[in-house]
């Protein structure tokens, strides 16, 4: 065997061995379970049940409303992103990606803390454990996705097509909604189902600011298992969620590829946007992103009647509520970042290799197998691993790196996103080229692919980072011990409790964590082009 | 035998032969150029020689040394591609000097040859720029260097010029002619396009159909093309149908049915002969390119005088002009 066809060997059996052991098999004890003997007679036992019905039906009605005001929000944002070049264009962008990453338990901090502003924990206007909550901070999160996906093909569709609508005697509205919309439409299509796809999935938002009567099949699911120790009614519903998840990635994945159809850049220079257009599109963008961060910041400050620190200072203090304090929370959670996001490199580059030059059906296997993860929600993922990881001979949950693997296992779809399609984006002939000129097929890799794919290792490495940071979901099914609490673990309880000085530590903890989290998302930005600007994974 | 001998090589994909028996030889020290309509199998055979692409059958061999199951880096051929295949992450120097970092060079003789070569290309002092910066002839010359660079013992040019403009790739087809005679390197050049053929060739093979039709000294090559298809080619456009007997409205130029050639270049005016009326008349390079039609017969010839559109003039072909030529 030569140590060209041992790499190869390796490549595929590295990933595959991963995500087998960390993702199939407990994916399949799930379904192995909720298909059989206790786990069936529920599962049969769920289409007759009222509250499976209702759970089912506000998942449903809860996500659908959240992306048609998502994709409303957004469309103009992606207008002026996609047709006009201002001042502060590449701020703008990379300031609305920012929310995307944030972690759901800050999400979640920041408007808790906004209803406590404004006073709409109580009385008439009450936010608080409503679905608007939900709802608006759903927005929140997915206005992004749709800013870039849509905006980016909105930027590659020809203006000439609207400008000869116009001469021909349409006005704005008509034009826009004869010639744009359609033109539009797969790529609204793609973000939507997204969206959806991640709102039905939703799980810290909905814990969070859902209170205890608005329940999901995720956070239901969470609820039998890790409250009632009933593993039976959860593997039931995540066999039901399983399904379902399953379908919508088949969906969205079709929708996805049509999005890539007719596009052409455009020769035209962009035009300056009219104060009036800036302004209304900031406003809009500022009052729905901007707004609940900046009142998280103020309340993190907030002391009695003035502001100080102390809150941060207090970070170091360990609570009776917590095994350790904040701060050691947080240096868990950023040592767990960095092993998942290594975990994440390591698997997710080999796999991108093996599937952008691996045979052909290996290939597909792989783009498909370590991408599931991304569909799958981080709630199946962790129920999983806790229910098939606690036998021999595979006891790992005493281990405490079962939560950066974890963490690794979402991180791996992103890294793979942003890999892939730069690997497949640098010309055969480069590497044609450089074989002529005397370099051997690894020194090609070496010289060609690496160099080249190079930033688009860094975006991916910031994702798995800012990704474990906040991941919320699946590690709240690991087992709780003092050294695997997470960061985004203790703000969840500190914000879960009542008290003045558990809620100024939970606001400071989450300032911190967006911080963190922010920084990944300035060097996605600022890593995210390449010469003439091949290199960009799609959110 | 020295030099690159290719025979009997075929290639094909997914059961479509593009490669069909060709046979090839190019002696150390000259220019071979590949003409011929695209789709017609000529990067294809450079790639196969390159060892980028399987061979079904056949043979190559370098100085009478078979190549097969010798790796394209191995090889120590030159391929210049068609849209150069630039390095986008490295600059001007580093792309240069790629070849000679493969073959193992120290930095500081890499640095002086680098420098050599890009003085060689007229480019001196380019080496730091990044190559997004480059103009389309410059990005040519860095290519051009690039492959140079490691001194291949062939080097082989894919439509070089292609994609610039027809005055930059005069000027370049000429610089580079005279470059690859300096060197006295060995070099197949690809190109659809006849005039740069005839520029560059020591000789020329027209290919068609995965074949080689024609190859010869361009001389050869133009005054006896023998194929319709590579009369084509190589740019004559003065194709007659015979009938039965021979004959057509010009007269009788054949003892059959068939197809001749009537070289323009071969063809002069003269008021005691055939008559023959002007029906286009276009300058081309300085010189009077004349339409005229002979009954049914459409003809292009170079007028050495003054004639308009409408004109009857004399035509007096040459006993040479008819060439007699098959029709695949």
């Amino acid at each position: 065997m030569t140590a060209r066809r041992l790499g190869g060997a390796v490549a595929v059996a590295l990933p595959a061995a991963f995500l087998g052991v960390f993702f199939l098999y407990p994916v399949a004890a799930i379904v192995g379970r909720g298909l059989t003997g206790e786990g069936l007679d529920r599962l049969t036992g769920l289409p007759g049940s009222a509250s499976f019905r209702s759970v089912a039906w506000f998942t449903l009605w809860q996500a659908l409303v959240s992306t048609v005001l998502t994709v409303l929000i957004a469309l103009p944002g992606a207008h002026l992103l996609a047709r006009f070049r201002f001042r502060g264009r590449a701020a703008l962008r990379a300031l609305t990606t920012v929310p995307f990453v944030l972690p759901t338990v800050v999400v979640g901090s920041a408007f808790a803390a906004l209803f406590d502003r404004f006073g709409l924990d109580d009385g008439a206007f009450r936010m608080r454990h409503t679905v608007w909550a939900i709802l608006a901070a759903h927005v929140f999160f997915n206005v992004a996705v749709v800013l870039r996906t849509v905006g980016a093909f909105w930027e590659g569709l020809d203006p000439a097509v609207e400008e000869q609508a116009r001469v021909l005697g349409a006005g704005p509205w008509r034009t826009f909604w004869l010639v744009t919309l359609p033109r539009l439409w797969p790529a609204v299509a793609a973000a939507a189902s997204i969206v959806f796809l991640f709102c039905t999935t939703s799980f810290g938002v909905i814990l969070i600011l859902g209170g205890p009567t608005r329940a999901t099949l995720e956070t239901e699911i969470w609820r039998h298992a890790v409250w009632r120790g009933d593993l039976a009614s959860a593997t039931a519903l995540a066999v039901v969620q399983f399904v379902a998840v399953l379908a919508m990635v088949v969906v969205t994945n079709r929708l996805m590829r049509q999005r890539a159809v007719g596009q052409r850049p455009s020769a035209r220079r962009p035009q300056r946007p009219t104060g009036r257009l800036l302004g209304a599109n900031l406003a809009l963008l500022a009052t729905v992103l901007l707004l609940p961060v900046a009142v998280l910041v103020e309340r993190s400050l907030s002391v009695g009647d003035g502001y100080s620190l102390r809150h941060y200072g207090a970070l170091s203090d360990r609570v009776n509520l917590l095994p350790v304090s904040a701060l050691v929370a947080l240096r868990n959670s950023l040592l767990f970042a960095v092993v998942a996001t290594a975990l994440a490199l390591v698997v997710g580059g080999l796999a991108s290799l093996v599937v952008v030059h691996g045979r052909g059906w290996v290939s597909r296997v792989f783009d498909l197998g370590l991408m599931l993860p991304l569909g799958v929600s981080a709630v199946t993922l962790g129920f999983g691993m806790l229910i098939a990881l606690d036998d021999p001979p595979l006891d790992l949950r005493t281990s405490r790196w079962l939560v950066p693997v974890a963490h690794a296992l979402v991180g791996i779809p992103f890294v793979m996103r942003t890999l892939v399609p730069t690997l497949r984006s640098i010309d055969d002939r480069l590497r044609e080229a450089a074989a002529v000129l005397g370099a051997s097929p690894n020194r090609v890799l070496r010289e060609i692919d690496l160099p080249i794919a190079g930033r688009a290792v860094a975006v991916g490495a910031a994702f798995a980072f800012a990704i474990s940071l906040g991941e919320f979901g699946a590690t709240s099914f690991l087992p709780r011990q003092p050294d695997r609490l997470t960061a985004p673990l203790a703000l969840f309880r500190l914000l879960g409790t009542p008290g003045d000085l558990l809620r100024g530590q939970a606001m400071a903890l989450a300032v911190v964590l967006m911080l963190l989290t922010a920084t990944c998302v300035l060097v996605i930005e600022s890593r995210g082009r390449f010469g003439s600007g091949v290199v960009r994974g799609d959110l | 035998m020295n030099g690159l001998t290719v025979a009997g090589v075929s290639v094909g994909f997914d059961g479509t032969p593009v490669l069909d028996g060709v046979d090839l030889a190019v002696a150390p020290g000259e220019v071979v150029v590949l003409l011929g309509p695209s789709g017609c199998g000529k990067t294809t055979l450079l790639r196969a020689v390159a060892g980028l692409e399987p061979t079904l059958a056949g043979t190559i061999s370098w100085d009478g040394v078979d190549l097969a199951g010798v790796p394209p880096h191995e090889r120590g051929f030159g391929l210049m591609f068609q849209d150069h295949a630039l390095f986008p992450h490295r600059d001007v120097a580093g792309n240069v000097g790629f070849g000679l970092r493969m073959a193992g060079m120290p930095e500081a003789h890499r640095d002086e040859r680098v420098g050599r070569v890009l003085d060689l290309v007229g480019l001196s002092g380019f080496g730091p720029r990044s190559v997004a910066t480059l103009s389309g002839g410059e990005a040519q010359r860095v290519a051009l260097a690039r492959s140079l660079a490691p001194g291949p013992r062939l080097l082989m040019l894919d439509e070089p010029l292609g994609s610039l403009d027809r005055a930059l790739r005069d000027r370049l087809v000429d610089e580079l002619g005279v470059l690859l005679r300096r060197l006295g390197q060995a070099a197949i050049h690809v190109t659809h396009d006849h005039d740069e053929a005839f520029a560059l060739a020591d000789r020329i093979a027209v290919m068609a159909d995965g074949r080689i039709a024609r190859i010869g000294t361009p001389a050869a090559v133009w005054s006896d093309p023998r194929t319709v298809a590579v009369a084509r080619s190589v740019g004559h456009r003065n194709l007659v149908s015979l009938g039965a007997d021979g004959s057509c409205a010009l007269g009788r130029l054949g003892s059959g049915p068939g197809t001749v050639l009537v070289r323009g270049d071969r063809l002069t005016l003269g008021d005691d002969a055939l008559p023959a009326r002007v029906t286009g008349v276009a300058f081309r390079n300085g010189r009077v390119e004349l339409a005229v039609s002979v009954g049914d017969i459409a003809l292009y010839l170079f007028a050495d005088r003054a004639v308009v559109r409408g004109d009857t003039v004399g035509l007096r072909i040459a006993g040479d002009a008819v060439v007699p030529l098959a029709d695949s």
